[in-house]
């Protein structure tokens, strides 16, 4: 863990992102308040790494990657996409960026035009962006279906001949027509049977590796991320409540919601289901139109303390490149060490299990 | 488990096929299986595999026709319920079988009070009075863990949140003390934390009032943590059945096998690389000749392309359909 690769250049930096939905109420439409979906959010991404972010349902982690690629007016907070913060670029200079940030969507289904073919859905951005002759666009067409493993015969063929998989390999393929920097994966795989789940993991691993691509991969799937990021970011009701390289997150997670997160996802492995100790979350997730006052996790957490319930806890770094927000960690020094025995017990276990 | 008792539910080469404008499809193929008194059986397959039309056949919720039952039997408690006529059905049907869906959204009417939905069964099936019906519903949001149950009766569905509604969903499924529950996916549409709560929800009430449960899934994690039993279902035919200790130690089938590795672990080793199973479910145009998984499967011999393999028992309480022996490595033999 301590073993970081050399650090590499920040492609993405999101400072303070924040995204506020107005809620309208009344006769008069009036602003009675507004659903922070995104509310106050800091992380870098590095070039050529893949970010997980998870979450549960309402988060914000959705809403978070999308306004990354500024499909939302964000309502503050800086993106800084190469050092240009596109937070604040006007309707040209950022379409001129929009090549370089592409996104693949959850469901397939939806987010294909069903009236176009395939052919016609992979070329659409080629259209929008290059002045290419008509054979050189079905040149590219067709190798980027090479690359992401349709046949070249399907190119006439209309989204709805197809499986899931297949949909989301098209997906895939018009999200790399532009030869992007920076790919923000939205549960690309949730719609996905799981013995589908895996060929389009292991495809957007070798796309990676083959044009250096950088992922922002959002999923609620704790193991698939696990399998797929190289650091990651828990949110909570708007936050970003955790930030950490993959395996310091998994093995000893710091904030009381990454530890209920991860104890709560079952193991396929019956002998240890048996002996499993689960931390069950009380309750459900709060409104984030009306978040409690203090740490948006006090009202659920096993460990709030009295501060909790007043003071919004700031996000740090308490061990190299490991950030939480919360208040257990602001001096308890003893605290961070204990996890960090725990996490050296468990890692010596596991090297002496392999 | 009372191993060897007298099924509750006992299900022979049940077939049932859809018919639509593009020809038949052959959803279930001759699937046969057991449910033993307050036993939790593990029903595993991708979509399409057949294990939720399996499941409505029994019980009479197939629309038909598009639906057509070939043959078969199921045997619940005597009674064949599929030569049962519809009166018979509807006595049974969520007052002897309950069942939990998906989407607890879509399965509550969103018009009527929760408190009525779950008084309905106990004045129709128990013949309750209204007092006494409303009483029992009560007892019955306490019993699924829904604080305050006394005032909550008069809220719509839409005021509770996807857990307190699946929640609710399994207190009516439980209103009339059911000697079977089929729970179809009913954790799926939840977030893990949630999930993780009806899990133990369930576990507590098997231990409390023992009736026997179909749990329906594609997630091996769930299984592994609530079955005795699984059955795995592939191309509308069960492949494998084993106790699910077993299933996860010692799979058969080349399918059980590949999806066991094809899930990432949260707690183990990391793999560098997924194991991936190529190629596609099958759609099912006619009943099969060959083995289902056949085209998908790494291990495929030159009868599997001929025959269908019937299930053989390679334990008792462990059968598969597969003519490949994983432990030779070549062609199983009887």
């Amino acid at each position: 863990m301590r073993d970081d690769p050399p650090p590499r250049r920040v492609l993405v930096e999101v400072r303070e992102l924040q995204m506020h939905f107005p809620i309208h109420a009344g006769i008069l439409r009036r602003r009675v308040g507004a659903v922070k979906a995104v509310d106050g959010v800091s992380f870098d991404i590095h070039e050529g790494e893949t970010l997980g972010l998870v979450g549960e349902s309402g988060c914000g982690k959705s809403t978070c990657g999308r306004a990354l690629l500024r499909l939302y007016e964000v309502t503050g907070g800086r993106i800084l996409f190469d050092g240009q913060d596109i937070a604040r670029l006007g309707p040209r200079e950022l379409r001129a960026m929009r090549p370089a940030m592409q996104m693949v969507f959850q469901d397939p289904q939806a987010s294909l035009n069903p009236r176009m073919t395939v052919a016609a859905i992979i070329a659409e951005p080629l259209d929008e962006h290059t002045a290419l002759s008509k054979a050189d666009k079905l040149a590219r067409v067709y190798e980027l279906m090479d690359a992401v493993g349709l046949s070249r015969d399907f190119a006439n063929r209309y989204p709805h001949e197809f499986s899931g998989g297949q949909r989301q390999r098209i997906g895939i393929a018009r999200a790399l027509a532009l030869n992007p920097k920076f790919i923000v994966c939205d549960e690309p795989i949730a719609a996905l049977d799981v013995s589908i789940q895996a060929q389009v993991v292991n495809l957007l691993e070798d796309l990676q590796e083959r044009f250096g691509l950088t992922y922002l991969f959002i999923s609620h799937d704790l193991s698939m991320v696990r399998h797929i990021a190289d650091r990651v970011a828990v949110m909570y009701l708007g936050k970003v409540v955790e930030l950490a390289p993959r395996d310091a997150l998994y093995n000893a997670p710091l904030h009381p919601y990454t530890q209920a997160l991860l104890s709560a996802v079952p193991d396929p492995d019956p002998a240890a289901e048996a002996v499993t100790e689960r931390i069950i979350l009380e309750g459900d997730v709060p409104s984030p139109a009306n978040p409690p006052a203090g740490c948006n996790f006090c009202t659920r957490c096993p460990q709030a303390m009295e501060i909790c319930h007043r003071e919004d806890p700031e996000f740090r770094e308490v061990a190299h490149g490991h950030h939480v927000a919360c208040h257990r960690y602001n001096e308890a020094e003893d605290e961070f060490a204990s996890a960090m025995a725990t996490h050296e017990a468990r890692e010596r276990n596991q090297q002496g299990e392999d | 488990m009372p191993d060897g008792a007298q099924p509750i539910l006992d299900v022979r080469d049940l077939k049932t096929v859809f018919l639509t404008r593009g020809g038949e499809v052959h959803a279930v193929n001759d699937v046969s299986f057991d449910l033993r008194p307050g036993e939790l059986l593990g029903v595993v397959g991708e979509s399409g595999s057949g294990k939720s039309v399996t499941m409505m056949s029994l019980i009479g919720l197939l629309p038909m026709p598009p639906a057509e039952i070939r043959s078969g039997r199921a045997i619940f408690d005597g009674l064949d319920l599929l030569q049962a006529d519809d009166d018979t059905l509807r006595a049974i049907r969520g007052a002897r079988i309950g069942f939990v869906f998906q989407d607890p959204m879509t399965s509550l009417n969103p018009v009527f009070t929760v408190g009525f939905q779950l008084m309905e069964p106990l004045r129709k099936h128990m013949g309750m009075s209204k007092a006494q019906a409303r009483a029992r519903a009560a007892e019955l949001l306490d019993l699924v863990g829904i604080p305050d149950a006394a005032a909550r009766l008069k809220d719509y569905p839409h005021q509770f949140s996807g857990g307190m509604r699946q929640r609710v969903m399994i207190a009516i499924a439980l209103a009339c003390d059911p000697q079977v529950l089929i729970a179809d996916e009913p954790t799926t549409a939840l977030d893990v934390t949630i999930q993780a709560q009806i899990i133990e929800l369930v576990k507590d009430l098997r231990r409390k009032l023992g009736m026997a449960i179909v749990w329906i899934t594609h997630d091996l994690g769930v299984i592994a943590g609530i079955a005795d039993r699984v059955m795995v279902m592939y191309g509308g035919q069960v492949v494998e059945q084993a106790p699910v200790r077993e299933l996860f130690s010692d799979p058969q089938h080349p399918y059980t096998r590949a999806l066991l590795q094809t899930v990432p672990s949260l707690r183990g080793k990391r793999a560098e690389r997924l194991r991936v199973i190529e190629g596609q479910p099958p759609v099912l145009g006619a009943p099969p000749a060959a083995c289902p998984f056949r085209p998908r499967c790494g291990h495929a011999l030159e009868r599997c392309g001929r025959e269908n393999p019937r299930r053989l028992a390679v334990r008792p309480g462990h059968e598969v359909a597969c003519f490949w022996d994983p432990a030779s490595g070549g062609e199983r033999h009887a």
